[in-house]
């Protein structure tokens, strides 16, 4: 469970919340606070942004690294429930499909924040009362872990609807085939239907991707440690708003960049063999 | 005669998908409603529904106008990409890209405490008739949700734009319409029937985007139900109403939206 919340925002837990020191801020006579921005140009941004201690740079790169991992996890784990869910609703029961359907009904009408926050409550009060139940001790469900439960139940909602308009796109014949090869429903799946879906999967994905780097920024309103939390942390204590902001955008903008030039080439390899998107049209 | 057959097309549809097992998926669903509704604690609904429905209003307001001056920024931002010279098409895709590539939660804080602490420093903003809104929240609020609608539907509008065949352009300049009165007669109406489908999605992706406002202090729904959560101790219940309440206007929102796209004529090209 994450702390109190912080009594002036009352969003952001106690120990995180910044926002009573900018009231203060905004409240004081011009001349103290221009002194108070002056001191903190004048640090430099260079050593503000420096990776080592008296700078926050360091922080900030921890942050990123902890953003990363989330969302890696969350992708792999909406990929799992996606292919899951793609099947089910595929070739799964009546009830099975309907169950399915609210899942992902609900899951995209509702803002992520909310869901991080409910899922977020209401996963770890069910571990602890299962544990309690059983006659364990209570335990701290690690940050890292939530995070990556949360989002990746949230991308799986949406992974559903990419990967089941993928298998839909795949020439009938093949699956046909392999029916005819006499191939058992996993294999046909590992050889046939997970390969030839991915050139039709893949930039649904990759725009899913994107955005779960950039739903990791949610998480920083339950208390974990990522860059979005890093960066309030650090502008909060030497009051360079701007500045931290402005770095933790770049930081972002990079990831997404960087992302999009690897998809451009994930993209290509898995429409290895198949017409060039240019002569298909 | 055509009254009863609707009538009985409506029934047949009605039976088939009101199958066993929907019936009784609707009866459990019923039952946790009820369950919830008996079992958790709503007795302090009536202190704060008044509240709630001003933050419900301010939500619904947010998200009209950001909605309405986005597009009107998106216009120009697909034009300038699809046909537009080097020196507005460079720096449009460059707004797009930086908008699309950063979270919204970031470029928020970015402008409420980042520009935010920097204008005081300037005197003249502070003697200008600007200050007083400068000092409130929601104006960084609506800046920011405004960009990004502007940045990510100025993408879908650049598509628009392009995929209006050439030929038609050619024969309303051949008819001797002006380049103005070409582009407000054929290729604007043109380029707004292509992107309706993808608008109710952005709009939908703009609704689940407002409660990101209440980080920076603007009482919108969601800030109303984080302040029930901090006053009651309640964790569930505020949040499990919030959830229903989203899931009300977004199920309004596709279902206007939808009325909307049906009535305009989808033979394009």
């Amino acid at each position: 469970m994450a702390s109190a919340p912080c009594p002036t925002c009352s969003i952001f837990p106690r120990h995180v919340c910044r926002r009573r020191s900018r009231r203060r801020l905004a409240s004081t006579s011009g001349a103290t606070l221009i002194d108070a921005l002056l001191s903190a140009s004048a640090a430099g941004i260079t050593e503000l942004l420096s990776p080592y201690p008296p700078g926050w740079g360091g922080a900030l790169l921890v942050g990123l690294l902890h953003s990363i991992e989330i969302a890696l996890g969350a992708t792999c784990l909406g990929l799992l429930i996606g292919t899951g869910g793609a099947y089910g609703k595929l070739y799964g029961g009546p009830v099975v499909r309907d169950l399915l359907a609210v899942y992902t009904t609900i899951v995209r009408a509702v803002p992520e924040l909310v869901l991080i926050l409910l899922l977020y409550y209401a996963g770890t009060d069910l571990i602890n009362q299962a544990l309690t139940a059983m006659g364990y001790q209570r335990v701290d469900v690690s940050g890292l872990a939530a995070g990556i439960a949360v989002l990746g139940f949230v991308q799986g909602a949406y992974s559903t609807e990419v990967i089941r308009g993928a298998i839909l796109a795949i020439p009938q014949g093949q699956i046909e085939a392999a029916r005819a090869y006499g191939m058992s429903p996993g294999l046909m799946l590992r050889r046939i239907t997970l390969p030839s879906m991915l050139p039709f999967a893949i930039p649904g994905l990759a725009n899913l991707w994107l955005i779960a780097t950039k739903d990791t920024a949610l998480l920083a309103v339950v208390g974990f440690y990522e860059l979005a939390l890093a960066t309030r942390q650090a502008a909060g204590v030497t009051k360079a708003y701007f500045t931290f902001f402005f770095a933790a955008g770049v930081l972002y903008l990079l990831l997404s960049l960087f992302s999009n030039l690897i998809i451009g080439r994930v993209e290509t390899w898995s429409r290895r063999g198949m017409p060039s998107l240019k002569e298909a049209r | 005669m055509a009254n009863e057959a609707a009538i009985i097309n409506v029934v047949a549809r009605t039976s088939l998908w009101l199958q066993p097992h929907r019936i009784v998926l609707i009866l459990i669903a019923l039952g946790l409603v009820l369950s919830a509704a008996f079992f958790m604690r709503w007795d302090w609904l009536p202190q704060y529904y008044e509240m709630g429905l001003i933050g419900i209003w301010r939500s619904l307001w947010i998200l009209a106008v950001t909605c309405v001056l986005g597009f009107l920024l998106a216009v120009p931002l697909g034009l300038a990409q699809a046909a537009g010279p080097f020196w507005f098409a460079a720096p449009a895709k460059v707004f797009c890209t930086v908008i699309r590539g950063t979270p919204l939660l970031i470029q928020l804080w970015l402008l409420y405490y980042g520009l935010g602490s920097l204008f005081p420093q300037y005197p003249w903003i502070r003697e200008s008739w600007m200050w007083p809104y400068l000092r409130q929240a929601w104006p960084y609020g609506v800046l920011a949700l405004t960009l990004s609608f502007a940045g990510y539907e100025g993408e879908v509008m650049r598509g628009a734009f392009a995929g209006v065949p050439k030929g038609q352009l050619e024969a309303a300049r051949a008819f001797g319409m002006s380049r103005w009165k070409a582009f407000r007669r054929i290729w604007l109406p043109q380029a707004i029937y292509r992107a309706l489908p993808t608008l109710t999605g952005e709009t939908v992706l703009q609704l689940k985007s407002t409660p990101l406002v209440a980080t920076i202090s603007v009482i919108d729904i969601f800030a109303v139900s984080s302040k029930v959560r901090q006053d009651t101790y309640l964790t569930y219940e505020p949040l499990l109403l919030l959830a229903l309440i989203y899931m009300t206007i977004t199920g309004i929102l596709v279902f206007a939206l939808g009325r909307i796209e049906a009535r305009i004529p989808n033979k394009i090209g």
